[in-house]
């Protein structure tokens, strides 16, 4: 290839790339990125006792049956049985929210989403922030907390418990708007400790991380398998196009 | 057996070509059809796309088998098989991806014909059918992207069909005629289905069979822009030819390979190529009561989309909208150059070509954007430039498109 050649490539994915990663789109400061490692099948574990004791009161997983689930993250039956199977469910069933769908929508005013794919739509570092940015706030009346992530969020700081609840500090910060006219908006700075928790910082961002690997495991049950078999499959097609590249070669030659 | 073969005919290959000219059809169409020898790796899109339009085929033969196209049933069987029916995990995806992998080829296809020329005399109609290709392409891709019935699905939709009511007087009856209700919905679904998998698949194998006899007819254009007929040897044969097997389908088995291989990286590790293949708020089921933050179409329709949007009237916007894809269909006679290729055109020519291509990815990329500040200043930009091509095109390939050419194609053995 000639060097203008090479060029137009290189510039095509370069502005590719770019496409994809403006895609992404920008990041506030104090959001985090999840690091949760989806082979880590300790953390799935975890993730999917935690998921089954906080969360799957209020949100199913219509789409993951118990069972499918415990094959993949190797949960015995009998461990299974105890902590993953909500009482009166078969093992094969799929995993329904114990809360009656009219009692959510009267309490919460919209019934909790099934979070099946939420780490497919929203993506995994979103809801570890979701996870770990409740804070105090007096002015929500109806659950006394608020999300950096999700402002006026209708859910409860259902993890109170573990991560005690924690304060937000602003500061008001200037902004100058087009005409000129200085508008003063308050901007998160940093969280302070409120009430404390069972766990401490690092320990509650390994408890939510557990869970965000959970649902990712989740919204794509078949991704660690997919990877695994992916490495063979393009390593076999790397030497196919070898070998097809040597026979092309072999009878271009006498091509003048 | 025995009755049918006559040994003085030479058994079972000339029994059967008697009855169906395999022999002949191969002689014809592979061993004695001579392509020039100095294609480049721009050559290898056209077997490509034919290699994706078969596996879209046969993905979706194995999708058919579990989708069940309606308003409540859309979303969840497409969950349900990829989840439960053995190895649809794999080749849904295959068949998701697959079409942006669709677009990709066709794009560079039809690039290769714009830097070489490969649309002029007697290519025309090649092109056209190419052109008609493309279109088919386009509703069949938009129709696959809503029967999932994702938000972006839905919103993707609606923002699509309500284009056709800006069509003057048959407008707002067209639009509930495509949807078939009041609304997006079940009969949507459904209708959708259908063309999607039998109408529009029949329409796109009938034009790829035009286009193969087309390019048979009139024979491979080449980086060059020369008519390798004009210059025969005294077998009767091309000098500058050689046999299309097994010459050319060697090659492309090595496009084919290369390809794959891109094609696997995707499926087997991002499959959403960031949100790029597989949009995020197509995760989360249509909900006409919650409008994704921006909608956009997949990015092989962005260009458009963004020409749509540069325009602050609708009706104008859209109208912009199927011109922009239409003045394709012109190019042929908007070309008045002598030569073909870019290689035997003047800087002039190169630049017009250039600038269009950046402009083409500009407004895919802007049609990705959210329609606000510096964004819909851009669009306008390089909506201005993406006609300024077509209507700059007839004097600029008039003007230094007529220098000398090589009798000989150029070609380095190797």
């Amino acid at each position: 290839m000639t060097p203008t050649k090479i060029a137009i490539v290189l510039g095509g994915l370069a502005l590719l790339s770019g496409a994809v990663s403006a895609n992404e789109g920008g990041h506030a400061g104090w959001q985090r990125p999840a690091e949760n490692e989806i082979s880590n099948l300790p953390s799935l574990q975890r993730g999917a006792r935690n998921f089954m004791s906080y969360c799957s009161g209020c949100h199913s997983l219509k789409f993951v049956r118990y069972s499918r689930l415990a094959e993949d993250l190797k949960i015995s039956d009998s461990l299974r049985d105890q902590y993953i199977v909500k009482p009166g469910d078969k093992f094969s069933d799929y995993i329904k929210a114990s809360m009656p769908a009219a009692d959510a929508q009267e309490w919460f005013g919209k019934p909790p989403p099934d979070l099946s794919l939420v780490a497919r739509s929203r993506g995994s570092d979103w809801i570890f922030n979701f996870l770990t940015t409740f804070y105090a706030d007096p002015n929500s009346r109806q659950t006394g907390v608020n999300n950096l992530q999700l402002p006026g969020t209708a859910m409860p700081h259902v993890l109170a418990s573990v991560q005690g609840v924690q304060n937000a500090v602003w500061t008001a910060v200037e902004h100058k708007g087009e005409d000129g006219k200085a508008t003063v908006a308050q901007e998160f700075k940093t969280f302070e400790p409120g009430v404390v928790g069972s766990l401490d910082k690092e320990q509650y961002d390994e408890f939510a991380r557990d869970i965000v690997n959970f649902l990712q495991y989740a919204s794509d049950p078949t991704q660690v398998e997919r990877q695994g078999m992916g490495v063979w499959v393009v390593l076999f097609l790397l030497m196919f196009t070898g070998i097809a590249y040597m026979l092309k070669k072999e009878y271009w030659k006498d091509v003048r | 057996m025995s009755a049918t073969m006559d040994k003085n005919e030479g058994g079972f290959r000339a029994w059967l070509n008697k009855r169906l000219p395999v022999d002949q059809f191969m002689a014809d169409q592979l061993t004695g059809y001579y392509a020039p020898k100095n294609f480049n790796i721009w050559y290898f899109f056209g077997s490509l796309a034919l290699l994706v339009f078969v596996m879209q085929i046969v993905t979706g033969i194995f999708v058919t088998m579990h989708f069940k196209a309606g308003e409540a049933t859309a979303w969840n069987s497409v969950q349900y098989m990829v989840r439960e029916v053995p190895y649809m995990w794999l080749i849904q995806p295959m068949h998701a991806v697959g079409a942006s992998f669709f677009f990709i080829v066709v794009y560079l296809h039809m690039a290769r014909a714009f830097m070489y020329g490969s649309y002029k005399g007697p290519r025309e109609l090649l092109w056209v059918i190419g052109m008609l290709i493309y279109l088919a392409l386009m509703a069949e891709a938009f129709m696959g992207y809503v029967l999932p019935y994702g938000n972006m699905s839905y919103w993707g939709a609606q923002v699509i069909i309500n284009l056709f009511g800006t069509i003057p007087g048959i407008g707002p009856d067209l639009v509930e005629w495509i949807r078939g209700d009041y609304g997006i919905g079940d009969a949507t679904l459904t209708r959708f289905f259908s063309l999607h998998v039998i109408a529009l698949p029949f329409i796109i194998a009938l034009l790829v069979l035009l286009h193969l006899v087309a390019l048979r007819q009139v024979g491979s254009n080449n980086p060059d822009g020369i008519e390798i007929k004009e210059n025969l040897g005294a077998d009767g044969k091309p000098k500058d030819g050689i046999p299309f097997h097994p010459y050319y389908t060697l090659k492309d088995i090595v496009g084919v390979g290369l390809f794959l291989t891109l094609f696997a990286i995707v499926v087997f590790f991002v499959p959403t190529f960031g949100g790029l293949f597989m949009e995020a708020p197509n995760f989360e089921p249509a909900n006409p009561s919650s409008t994704p933050e921006h909608i956009a179409p997949v990015w092989y329709f962005t260009p458009y989309y963004a020409i749509l949007r540069a325009v602050p009237d609708q009706k104008l916007g859209a109208l912009l909208m199927a011109l922009s894809v239409a003045a394709f269909l012109f190019v042929p006679w908007l070309d008045r150059a002598k030569n073909k290729s870019i290689r035997y055109r003047g800087l002039a020519s190169k630049l017009l070509l250039a600038v269009f291509f950046i402009t083409f990815l500009m407004l895919m990329w802007l049609g990705l954007k959210p329609a606000d500040g510096i964004y819909v200043l851009l669009a306008r930009i390089f909506t201005v430039l993406y006609f300024a091509f077509f209507i700059l095109l007839p004097f600029v390939s008039k003007a230094d498109g007529n220098g000398p050419v090589p009798d000989r194609v150029t070609y380095d053995a190797h």
